[in-house]
């Protein structure tokens, strides 16, 4: 810190020590000046440094794995960190099919799919109706939906669990569906509400006016015109769905209805037994690839998404 | 607009609101209920035992260590995550070198970080815990071997295997895998701060610590302590349940000598491999009690004047 002082003098100091105004102009002028090669006042090399650092600590695990999925078994355990002799792509069609990846995708696909459909339109629904309309219990309603939003969902998995299985709803795809659709609604209920309270009246009440039911004046006024929000809210839904473990853990214990979270640490467990470690890790990355294919091409509205949803 | 105005109402209400009772609400009330029982989940038959679980929860080792590890999570967590991603928020977005001008700058390249460092993020939990469960490997590991080639082999910790470091190991992947989200919540924070008030801090000669405590950090106050209630709940709930399971494996599962086990982790391994459906939800209404309670103290301490702008 004693470095850092003595070693910008002129830059930083003045500042605050001084702090008097001749001082001021004359150290504010000369910064242009210098700025553009020199940003190297000590400070800014450990703060770019830590920065870097940090940006290494994510992307190396990645790598990482990535390499390992390309080599043997053998390589893995000897030299972790060297680079593979080839590219073993047995391991990833090995994973693919005997392994089960491929039904694990399947089964992630269908179920989030469902899931995500249902979420915007059942929620889209509940808002509008929340957002636009007084009635009596409106606000119990509403509260009743966010509540939703603090609770641990572990608790409710004990008896939830039982209630799935007198439904006959345990380990089907269905029954995953309609449980995902129904933790997901605190949230996106709680963002469209107040989307939908952002849009004009005017326009719905004009297509009522012309005679449109509400129901139509919903799916061909408002809806249309809610499209960014629920554009945000469904990328939300869509990674937290996608990526959901503790749900299917518990409710979705059939082999062959696995999804992809659950699938690969079963993988892993039993790979374990077996010492198939480049397949595992071949799985690995396979399941990491498409999020963070998605994530790199639509990087804006995912981060739009999910900031819109934590800001709000 | 009165026209079949409650038939709507109920017809859109209808489907959402019965999934969501029957789904969440309803299984919340049973499982208050099912914990004044000594309900094993496996018969359907059960006694009314008033509060014998909860009597048996307060003698209950194993609880109170959970308990003083989710307690740890919810309080570390937040902390070193908000932090470290206040910090590079702050970098990224404020902390540049004048130029052109302009008032206010990130660092260079800030965009390329703020999409990198997001990386974990869109990752699922369970495949983070796994990547970190092979690289925390002490024998073959990415880490132990990476220690061998900086010429550091006799530092070859036990990692997870260690009762004094799996917790902080654990705590580490948390961290790992959620400042991105962190960095860029807060950037979109930063970025509505208007801009005078950083121009007028810097004819005032402030400084870039200045600058942080004076402007950035009390006008960005509100998102700061939704993040921190989101990362405790966080900590508290789902994302522990699964980086524990998955990565401290141990003979009892939650690590060696149980020295990562949690609370929602313990709420499981009662109710789906113990048959003590019961005494799992007094557990679990513990788990609520805790985090509605880290809730009210988090907003309890952060109140502070509402600043427009």
């Amino acid at each position: 810190m004693k470095t850092t002082d003595t070693a910008t003098p002129g830059v930083e100091t003045p500042g605050p020590s001084g702090g008097s105004g001749p001082v001021v102009t004359k150290t504010v002028p000369p910064a242009p000046r210098k700025e553009s090669k020199s940003e190297g006042s000590v400070l800014n090399v450990f703060s770019h440094g830590v920065l870097i650092i940090w940006a290494i600590m994510v992307v190396m695990p990645l790598l990482w794995a990535v390499m390992t999925s390309f080599k043997t078994d053998r390589a893995i355990f000897t030299s972790p960190w060297s680079l593979p002799d080839s590219l073993h792509f047995e391991n990833w069609s090995r994973a693919w099919s005997q392994a089960h990846m491929s039904d694990y995708f399947m089964n992630t696909i269908v179920v989030v799919g469902g899931s995500l459909i249902g979420t915007l339109l059942l929620g889209s629904m509940a808002a509008y109706v929340l957002a636009r309309f007084d009635f009596p219990g409106n606000r119990f309603i509403y509260f009743l939906f966010i509540g939703g939003m603090s609770f641990p969902i572990i608790l409710a998995l004990v008896p939830l669990f039982y209630v799935m299985q007198n439904m006959a709803l345990l380990n089907t795809p269905h029954g995953l569906i309609l449980v995902y659709i129904a933790y997901s609604l605190p949230f996106t209920v709680f963002f469209l509400t107040a989307f939908f309270r952002t849009l004009p009246t005017s326009v719905a009440e004009a297509a009522f006016v012309d005679g449109a039911s509400h129901t139509r004046t919903f799916f061909q006024v408002m809806l249309p015109m809610a499209k960014p929000g629920l554009i945000s809210v469904g990328i939300f839904n869509f990674l937290g769905q996608w990526n959901q473990y503790l749900l299917p853990t518990v409710l979705n214990t059939e082999q062959d209805e696995k999804v992809l979270s659950q699938g690969l640490v079963q993988l892993a467990t039993s790979q374990g037994y077996k010492g198939d470690w480049s397949g595992l890790f071949a799985g690995l990355v396979m399941a990491m690839l498409p999020v963070l294919a998605a994530y790199i091409i639509f990087q804006r509205q995912v981060v739009a998404g999910l900031t819109a949803g934590a800001v709000k | 607009m009165q026209h079949g105005k409650y038939r709507f109402i109920v017809g859109f209400l209808a489907a959402p609101l019965a999934l969501y009772a029957l789904f969440v609400i309803w299984p919340f009330v049973q499982s208050i209920y099912y914990s004044l029982t000594d309900w094993s989940g496996l018969s359907p038959e059960f006694g009314f035992v008033g509060f014998d679980n909860y009597s048996r929860m307060l003698d209950d080792e194993i609880f109170w260590k959970s308990l003083q590890h989710s307690l740890t999570l919810a309080v570390v967590l937040p902390l070193v995550t908000v932090g470290l991603a206040l910090f590079f928020a702050f970098m990224l977005n404020v902390g540049g070198r004048r130029r052109r001008g302009a008032a206010i700058a990130g660092v260079r390249g800030s965009a390329f970080y703020k999409i990198v460092y997001f990386f974990p993020q869109v990752l699922s939990i369970a495949i983070v815990a796994l990547l970190f469960q092979f690289a925390y490997n002490p024998n073959s590991g990415a880490i132990n071997s990476a220690l061998k080639l900086m010429g550091l082999g006799s530092i070859q910790p036990d990692w997870l295997g260690d009762p004094k470091l799996a917790l902080i190991c654990v705590m580490a992947v948390l961290v790992w895998s959620t400042v991105g989200f962190f960095v860029v919540l807060f950037s979109a924070g930063m970025a509505s701060i208007p801009r005078d008030f950083y121009e007028a801090a810097l004819l005032d000669g402030a400084n870039r610590f200045t600058t942080f405590f004076k402007i950035t950090l009390p006008l960005l106050w509100d998102t700061v302590q939704s993040g921190w209630i989101y990362m405790g709940i966080l900590a508290l709930g789902a994302e522990s349940f699964a980086v524990v399971q998955i990565m401290t494996v141990g003979p009892n599962g939650g690590g060696p000598d149980y020295s990562t086990v949690v609370l929602p982790l313990y709420v499981y391994q009662k109710a789906f491999r113990d048959g003590q459906a019961a005494y799992a939800t007094t557990i679990g209404v513990a788990l609520l009690l805790v985090t509605l309670a880290f809730a009210a103290v988090v907003m309890k301490l952060g109140r502070r004047e509402r600043l427009e702008f």
